[in-house]
């Protein structure tokens, strides 16, 4: 690893400073993908500013429907929360199953998402809950969120302080874990809510987590895993890549999909 | 450079190290606590694991700095006047282990997993939190014998501990 040096901040505010003082400053929040990194030299922050003590941005809170999950939560947090369990679990079952239990117990929501892994499962759970991602200096939709693969709608220094959603009438996740790195080979969630249905795509896409239309109009008419047999997924968007052709992921999708929609209930 | 200090097993130690220091190798270069090991350069294996605020933590992907002020245990700290913690004496038991490395990470993971499910642990379970953990030896088997077997020894334990 290169030489870099740490600060630790106690508030959304001194973060955001610490972090604009240097050119080469990153946050670090958990540090299972920003550590991994540094570690192997593809990366090289001159800073890193530290997010595991900012009080405000972790924890759970749950209102009626209305959910806040911190930046800073971690997987672990988020998989064990009754209250949460109570409105969404399969939010709770998806972050049960990132990775292992001693990254689940440092990896945060915050920093998979500000990530955007083609392949992370989190992304697929903000697109399709239609959450807003909280920024120290603005809200954004996840529909104007995702941009492509690791690319975001978030500025230069922008942190991410909070994911918000209100919680759907129903809800799942399936995931064809790659049999090697568990990351989603395709992950598909599935959400019902008042304002209709939206399924979101993670692992498969050539161009990060992506929404298939069609499966929402099928779902809307009929909510129910026959319904999605009926679908055709277009597999010219799909990745390519040693581990699944593009054929074979958009089979996948639909796999998933039924899979999702069955434990969604 | 920064100087950090940590409760260690129970006992309060601080040293210099650099910022880019990974909590495994201050723990074992400047520590002397070698028990815990490096087998991966990509947070896979596991052979690292210690438990930092009471939660196990791949140590080879934390920085030191990251640590500091908080509880860390390592396998040297869970055994208690000469007496095998039980998930140890559950791997001595069973024969969790051949070659030996991958044990402090798997004891570690081991006892967490047991502290987590509060007595409720069954095989596959077990093998599903053996996520993070490579053996290249048992073919786990004879590790998962020894989880459950351990289980049951604490669960049972702190059954009659609360009659
Ligand atoms: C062995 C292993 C297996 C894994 N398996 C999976 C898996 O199955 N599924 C999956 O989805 N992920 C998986 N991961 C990744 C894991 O979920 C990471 O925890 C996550 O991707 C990044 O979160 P973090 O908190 O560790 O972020 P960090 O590594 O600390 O940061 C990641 C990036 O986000 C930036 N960042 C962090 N927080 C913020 C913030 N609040 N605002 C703005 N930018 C921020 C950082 O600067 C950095 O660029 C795995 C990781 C490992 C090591
Ligand atoms: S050395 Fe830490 S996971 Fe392999
Ligand atoms: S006993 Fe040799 S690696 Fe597990």
């Amino acid at each position: 690893m290169y030489d870099t040096n740490y600060h630790r901040a106690s508030s959304v505010e001194e973060a955001v400073k610490l972090r604009s003082s240097q050119d080469e400053a990153r946050y670090l929040s958990g540090g299972m993908t920003l550590i991994a990194t540094m570690k192997q030299r593809l990366a090289a922050p001159s800073d890193l500013v530290d997010l595991r003590h900012v009080a405000s941005m972790k924890g759970i809170s749950v209102e009626g429907r209305k959910v806040r999950i911190g930046a800073a939560t971690t997987h672990a947090e988020v998989a064990s929360s009754s209250a949460l369990r109570a409105v969404c679990p399969a939010i709770c079952h998806l972050a049960g199953m990132i990775g292992d239990p001693h990254v689940r117990h440092m990896g945060t929501i915050g920093g998979s998402v500000a990530n955007n892994d083609p392949a992370a499962d989190y992304p697929s759970a903000v697109l399709a809950l239609n959450a807003t991602v909280v920024t120290d200096r603005r809200e954004i939709s996840a529909d104007d969120y995702f941009q492509g693969m690791f690319d975001t709608a978030l500025e230069e220094g922008e942190l991410i302080t909070a994911i918000t959603f209100e919680a759907p009438e129903k809800a799942g996740y399936a995931k064809f874990p790659n049999p090697a790195s568990r990351y989603a080979l395709t992950g598909v969630f599935v959400a019902k809510s008042g304002s209709g249905v939206r399924v979101a795509v993670t692992g498969a896409g050539s161009n990060g987590v992506f929404r298939v239309k069609d499966l929402e109009a099928a779902l809307l008419a009929n909510w129910s895993a026959e319904s999605v047999s009926s679908v055709t997924v277009d597999a010219s968007q799909m990745m390519e890549d040693m581990h699944a052709t593009p054929d074979y992921r958009a089979n996948l999708v639909k796999v998933m999909a039924k899979r999702a929609v069955q434990a969604a209930g | 450079m920064a100087k950090v200090t940590l409760t260690v097993n129970g006992r309060t130690m601080s040293s210099e190290c650099d910022d880019r220091t990974l909590l495994v190798h201050f723990i074992r270069d400047k520590l002397g606590l070698t028990g815990t090991h490096v087998g991966c350069d990509t947070t896979q294996c596991g052979a690292c694991v210690v438990h930092m605020d009471g939660k196990s933590v791949k140590s080879c992907s934390i920085l030191a700095v990251q640590a500091a002020g908080s509880t860390v245990t390592t396998i040297e700290g869970i055994a208690s006047q000469g007496e095998l913690h039980p998930v140890q004496a559950a791997f001595n038991q069973h024969h969790g282990l051949q070659c030996g490395f991958c044990t402090p990470g798997m004891v570690m993971t081991a006892v967490d997993m047991i502290n987590r499910h509060g007595g409720q642990l069954d095989e596959q379970t077990v093998r599903h939190e053996l996520e993070g953990n490579i053996c290249r030896c048992t073919g786990y088997h004879n590790i998962v014998k020894a989880v459950l077997s351990a289980n049951e020894e604490m669960h049972g334990a702190s059954r009659q501990a609360a009659e």
